[in-house]
């Protein structure tokens, strides 16, 4: 077995889901023992056999993935309850495994994913969806990069035929829920965590948190970073529409278009909300000069 | 030997590594630490807290980058997104130079995020002493690479663990960042006497050491970083410094992470090794005592 072959046949094993009761399995997907898998490359000494070496690594490396993300989601955890919640971050895992050196990543595709798997909560799927959109959101907003906003004279030289470019920290939502409220509740209870080298020895639950009740109502958020702390801003829908169309590349003009076509306002309230909206996104440094490449 | 080419020719003494829980405290009473170490990837962020955090730490602190997914003894090619954004974070930090695992963890673009043992074969020392040396090219830094704890060895190996390191350190001309917890942990688990790893290490090439305390299960011990060091591991510790010379120290705690002042205390418990006790009696050789002075500055 050369170096590659081992590292292959290794991060394979390590990388197979565990027993719902966090063993490693007596046989693969296709019949073969792990046993004689384990035999064929790792040395036993006197007290561990190669099988219980290998689930060593095999254990460590779930519960370190899984700990991850649960830290990202800690609100989806309270929607769904844990022993759901695992289940479900163990399916994400197993189609989504890291492709990062980072950790930071590993829940980048969780909103997504979640969107074609309403089996772990079919009655409340879409509230957990909207859950974690925003939490994923507050990921990105929480380190993504902050440019130098427009100053004053910038924004005297735009027009309809402008670009103009939005933090990358800034995360904007069209949410189903207000799950704001819920998911502040969870996350003023977890603390923020680092990645480590040590090595992991048990899955560590977050405390249950009383969650506020939630109704159907249709919100937008402007999920931002002001001076390191992140901040989840409701924002009126028209609003969110020009920022959304700002973001997807359009120009001024265009986005003030997608933002009240249909609009039963009248002029002036368009002026006045097109004012309003770009008072408070200045204030906020949410513009800012094109991202360098 | 303290001050030497793989850690910048620095005189670093006692660190402890920067944790968030203790952020507060070291602001509000900026307590004296001579260093601290961070994990470099905790930083490697576009923006927000940490950055701000770190270049605060930075006005007062000197900082060594210690990484954990660099994998050295990994197959697959370095990414380049990963040193790019390690690069960038030196030039922050001015680390003196920086430390990653002799270890593997990914393979065909999957990562395992976790520190997986080599087998310590030559066809492994080729492509990790390779992989070390554009590494240290890339970042224009001493690299020093850190044994890892392990639970498992392989068939395939041709040599023992310090056999290996030796190996690869020379092959890649780079420093080490001995563990001596590591060393004692893996000498339980498999077997062997942790004198032998500490006595057959190349001294000149020591950067950095690390210290840490680790969890003793029934049949093996796990480097969970969540203890005060163990007296085998100061044994280790001492016997290290005796052959290397007094060498930056940084004790490892990251998990059930204890007060500031707790920790601080725990790894100032290595100074007593690193000040030798020559020094309090006259010596002969003003050489040899200038030059401790020198490293305890
Ligand atoms: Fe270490």
């Amino acid at each position: 077995m050369n170096l590659l072959e081992l590292q292959r046949r290794m991060a394979e094993d390590v990388m197979r889901p565990l027993t719902p009761d966090f063993q490693m399995q007596l046989a693969t997907s296709n019949g073969r023992s792990t046993h004689e898998l384990a035999s064929s490359y790792i040395k036993p000494n006197d007290r561990l056999s190669s099988f219980d070496r290998l689930e060593i690594y095999n254990r460590q490396y779930w519960f370190r993935v899984i700990g991850a993300v649960s830290e990202d989601f800690p609100a989806v955890g309270a929607v769904l309850g844990a022993k759901k919640f695992d289940s479900m971050v163990l399916a994400y895992l197993r189609e989504n495994p890291s492709t990062s050196f980072t950790l930071r990543n590993l829940g980048s595709k969780l909103p997504k994913w979640l969107e074609s798997h309403p089996e772990f909560s079919p009655r409340r799927h879409a509230l957990l969806l909207d859950v974690a959109r925003l939490e994923w959101a507050y990921v990105e907003a929480f380190d993504g990069a902050d440019l130098a906003p427009l100053t004053a004279a910038d924004f005297g030289d735009l027009g309809a035929a402008s670009p103009l470019f939005l933090q990358p920290h800034l995360q904007l939502l069209d949410l189903r829920y207000p799950v704001d409220e819920l998911v502040l509740a969870v996350h003023r209870q977890t603390a923020p965590s680092d990645i480590m080298s040590n090595a992991v020895t048990e899955r560590k639950q977050a405390k249950r948190t009383r969650l506020p009740a939630m109704r159907r109502s249709q919100i937008h958020l402007a999920v931002h970073r002001y001076e390191n702390s992140v901040y989840y801003r409701r924002i009126d829908p028209e609003a969110y529409r020009l920022l959304f169309a700002l973001q997807s590349g359009n120009l001024l003009g265009q986005a003030l278009e997608a933002a009240f076509s249909g609009s039963s306002l009248s002029a002036e309230e368009q002026a006045a909300k097109i004012q309003e909206c770009f008072a408070h996104a200045a204030e906020l440094g949410w513009f800012c000069k094109p991202h360098e490449i | 030997m303290p001050a030497n080419r793989f850690n910048g020719f620095s005189d670093y003494g006692v660190g402890i590594g920067l944790r968030v829980p203790h952020y507060d405290h070291i602001f509000a009473e900026k307590p004296v630490v001579d260093w601290f170490e961070i994990i470099s990837e905790n930083y490697m962020v576009d923006g927000g807290r940490a950055l701000k955090v770190l270049d605060q730490i930075l006005e007062r602190y000197r900082v060594v980058q210690h990484g954990v997914s660099m994998y050295f003894g990994s197959t697959q090619p370095a990414d380049r997104e990963h040193l790019k954004r390690l690069k960038t974070l030196t030039r922050r930090t001015k680390t003196p130079w920086l430390s990653d695992h002799l270890c593997w963890g990914s393979v065909d673009g999957r990562y395992t995020h976790d520190l997986l043992p080599m087998p310590y074969t030559f066809e492994a020392v080729k492509a990790t002493a390779a992989r070390i040396r554009e590494v240290q090219d890339f970042l224009e830094i001493p690299i020093a690479v850190e044994n890892v704890s392990s639970y498992a060895e392989f068939h395939e190996s041709q040599m023992t663990e310090w056999e290996f390191l030796n190996e690869v350190v020379e092959a890649a001309d780079c420093g080490i960042l001995l563990d001596v917890n590591n060393i004692y942990v893996s000498s339980q688990n498999h077997g062997f006497n942790p004198f032998d790893y500490v006595n057959s290490v190349p001294a000149e090439r020591v950067a950095q050491i690390h210290i840490a305390g680790h969890s003793k299960f029934e049949k093996y011990i796990l480097d969970t970083h969540d203890h005060p060091v163990l007296d085998s591991v100061w044994h280790l510790y001492a016997r290290a410094i005796e052959r290397v010379g007094p060498t930056a120290t940084l004790l490892e705690w990251d998990d059930n992470i204890p007060s500031f002042d707790e920790v601080h205390s725990e790894a100032l418990k290595a100074t007593q090794y690193l000040t030798p006790t020559e020094v309090l009696i006259p010596s002969n050789s003003a050489v040899q005592e200038s030059a401790r002075e020198v490293v305890h500055s």
